[in-house]
């Protein structure tokens, strides 16, 4: 594949533009609703971040390639076409302050996923040389050593070791004919490895058959976040190979947004057909579990706790409902933050933002819209879905100075699950 | 040429040429749009892309309670400025006429005199538009010549059929195909501006909607 050049990042950008683009393009008003949205704009009142602003490149070549006026616009010279240096101008406001969250697709008035194309723009901005250095680095990693965190075989295997022995249970690897493989994220395994034996005590007493891979056990594709499609593509076959390999019925996707995505929605799109088996999210799976009667429980958590909505796992994935169920299964005194489920505030470090240093501060000045939504209910304790959110919420209220323990949903289901 | 021939021009070869390029100009449009195809979804569905299509096209004109309490003035003005609107160019017994002259249909309409008070409450809301437009940060940045062009050519026929209404310093026939004329100006470039959104909304709420409602997403 030939290097990044502007021409590269033009033609990715043309190729990207489909209908529902170019009606959404079509059909803003500029009325600026989506900036009320996006937590960026409210919490720096910075009118740059106003969502559909970033995508200006990318409308500039819709309109110039793809409209009646655009073209003739173009060819007489009247309007300026689009220049490697707009591309570059527009780095940050693509990639540091746009964390692919989604929310201001749900309130766009005139009905614009806003987000859908700011994932297709990242695919131009890519291939025309115009990433932040910290996704570079992850993606590289990702190929080359198989996680974006660089973590290889040996550190899982160490984590299983030690996982096995703490909890006394056994943590399956390539089991062929497993029911499900479950895959991890990078942060799983090097920051919350509770989340492994979690699985391997819950999934013992509810007698479900599953597995690790050695071939694939990383979930997060920084292909997706990048927006560099051949890449991901080649990140997801790893897992269809495991899959297939290992002849799974289903590949759990592990606590964790973006890998969610990735796999369950995107990941047959850029492998360019569909899976042999099913994706699910552990937390339909445990949600299943629960409605199956096969998760038993000692206690309840009793202190007063409420649930932060990873966004690609409830607005962008539908998993909305089923954390609610095991939430009221494990605690006595859940309760939701204002503006949740659906409509839920990102943490801020979705969508590869957690992996730019660059965008390090502004991630944290924007931490302040949780904190309110925080302030509002008064909890004991946050739990999440998600590794990432999780990691950046710890240090967005160290940085807030908040005392709050964060709980993973799958930790906290295996803490209160009955002896055996 | 008098008032009398002007309006007749007006209301004309003017009409049938606005009527033909707002046509021919919005088939353009749509093919456009529709010729860039989408690629096939191929993961597995959760829910019904149709299902969610036609949900948020009718749902989206409820805003969420957190954007109502940000962006009020915004929901409200517009809102007002587009059921005026509709009032004034669909429940006014004239254009009634028009309407059924062009297409065979009639429906009732609505007492001169309510339709000349929601004319002034809509050219009210319009101008609060205008200046939300220039002083809000975030719409002065995003706006651009389009922007104000679309509102200028949305508020001239809402002047215009207030000054014929009330019979203002020029004839009656001036006043009227002045009227018109600042209708055909809105109808001719209809197509090529924003105001097109009237049409594409549909489809933008339609794909939104469809691509969360294979997700099982609420959108």
């Amino acid at each position: 594949m030939s290097g990044p050049s502007f021409e590269r990042g033009y033609n990715a950008l043309k190729e990207e533009i489909d209908a529902p683009t170019a009606a959404f393009f079509s059909s803003c008003v500029h009325c600026g609703m989506c900036a009320e949205a996006c937590l960026f704009f409210t919490e720096t009142r910075d009118p740059k971040y106003t969502p559909i602003h970033k995508l200006e490149p990318l409308r500039k070549v819709w309109r110039q390639e793809y409209t009646f006026w655009g073209k003739l616009g173009k060819a007489v010279g009247i309007s300026r076409p689009l220049t490697d240096q707009d591309l570059a101008d527009w780095e940050t406001l693509v990639y540091d302050s746009c964390t692919l969250c989604g929310r201001c697709s749900m309130v766009c008035p005139v009905g614009n996923d806003i987000a859908y194309m700011i994932r297709k723009m990242r695919e131009g901005m890519a291939a025309a040389g115009h990433a932040p250095a910290g996704l570079i680095g992850a993606t590289k990693r990702a190929v080359t050593i198989g996680s974006p965190m660089g973590v290889k075989l040996p550190a899982l295997q160490a984590q299983i070791r030690h996982t096995e022995k703490e909890y006394d249970v056994k943590i399956p690897l390539d089991v062929e004919g497993a029911e499900y493989l479950c895959l991890l994220s990078s942060m799983e395994i090097m920051n919350f490895p509770e989340y492994i034996g979690s699985l391997g005590r819950i999934f013992k007493q509810a007698g479900v058959s599953w597995t690790l891979s050695s071939e694939a056990f990383e979930a997060t594709n920084s292909g997706v976040q990048i927006g560099v499609s051949d890449i991901a593509a080649e990140l997801v076959q790893r897992i269809v190979d495991a899959a297939d390999a290992l002849k799974v019925k289903a590949v759990i996707s592990p606590e964790c947004g973006h890998a969610y995505m990735a796999i369950r929605w995107e990941g047959p799109n850029l492998v360019g057909k569909p899976f042999n088996f099913k994706v699910v999210h552990i937390l339909e799976v445990l949600d299943e579990l629960r409605t199956q009667g096969r998760l038993k429980m000692k206690d309840k958590e009793a202190q007063k706790l409420t649930y932060h909505d990873p966004c690609q796992i409830s607005r962008r994935g539908g998993v909305i409902e089923q954390p609610r169920n095991l939430l009221n299964m494990v605690a006595d005194n859940f309760v939701e933050m204002p503006e949740t489920g659906k409509m839920n505030w990102c943490c801020g470090a979705g969508g590869g933002v957690s992996s730019n240093e660059r965008a390090d501060d502004l991630r944290l000045k924007t931490f302040a819209r949780k904190k309110a939504q925080l302030d509002a209910i008064n909890v004991n304790a946050i739990v999440t879905a998600c590794s990432n959110c999780r990691i950046h919420l710890e240090e967005g209220l160290e940085e807030y100075h908040m005392e709050l323990p964060l709980l993973s949903l799958t930790e906290t289901i295996a803490e209160h699950l009955a002896e055996e | 040429m008098t008032d009398t021939e002007f309006l007749l021009w007006v209301r004309g070869p003017a009409f049938n040429a606005a009527t033909f390029i707002m046509c021919a100009g919005l088939v353009i449009r749509f093919l456009e749009i529709f010729l860039l195809g989408r690629k096939a979804e191929l993961a597995e569905a959760r829910g019904s892309a149709a299902a969610g299509g036609f949900r948020t096209m009718l749902i989206r004109f409820i805003p969420d309670a957190g954007s109502f309490q940000r962006s009020g003035f915004t929901i409200v003005s517009g809102y007002i400025f587009h059921i005026g609107l509709f009032i004034v160019i669909f429940l006014f017994v004239p254009h009634i006429l028009v309407f059924e002259a062009v297409s065979g249909l009639s429906w009732p309409g609505l007492p001169s005199n309510i339709i000349d008070a929601t004319n002034v409450v809509t050219m009210i809301a319009l101008v609060g538009v205008l200046i939300h437009r220039i002083k809000d940060p975030v719409m002065r940045m995003l706006s651009e010549f389009n922007d104000y062009l679309v509102w200028f050519v949305t508020f001239l026929p809402l002047l215009t059929g207030y000054l014929a209404f009330h019979r203002v310093a020029l004839s009656a026939p001036m006043l009227i195909g002045l009227h018109i004329l600042s209708v055909e100006l809105l109808m001719v470039l209809f197509p090529f501006t924003k105001l097109s959104h009237a049409f594409t909304l549909w489809m933008a709420r339609w794909y939104n909607g469809a691509i969360a409602g294979y997700k099982g997403v609420q959108s």
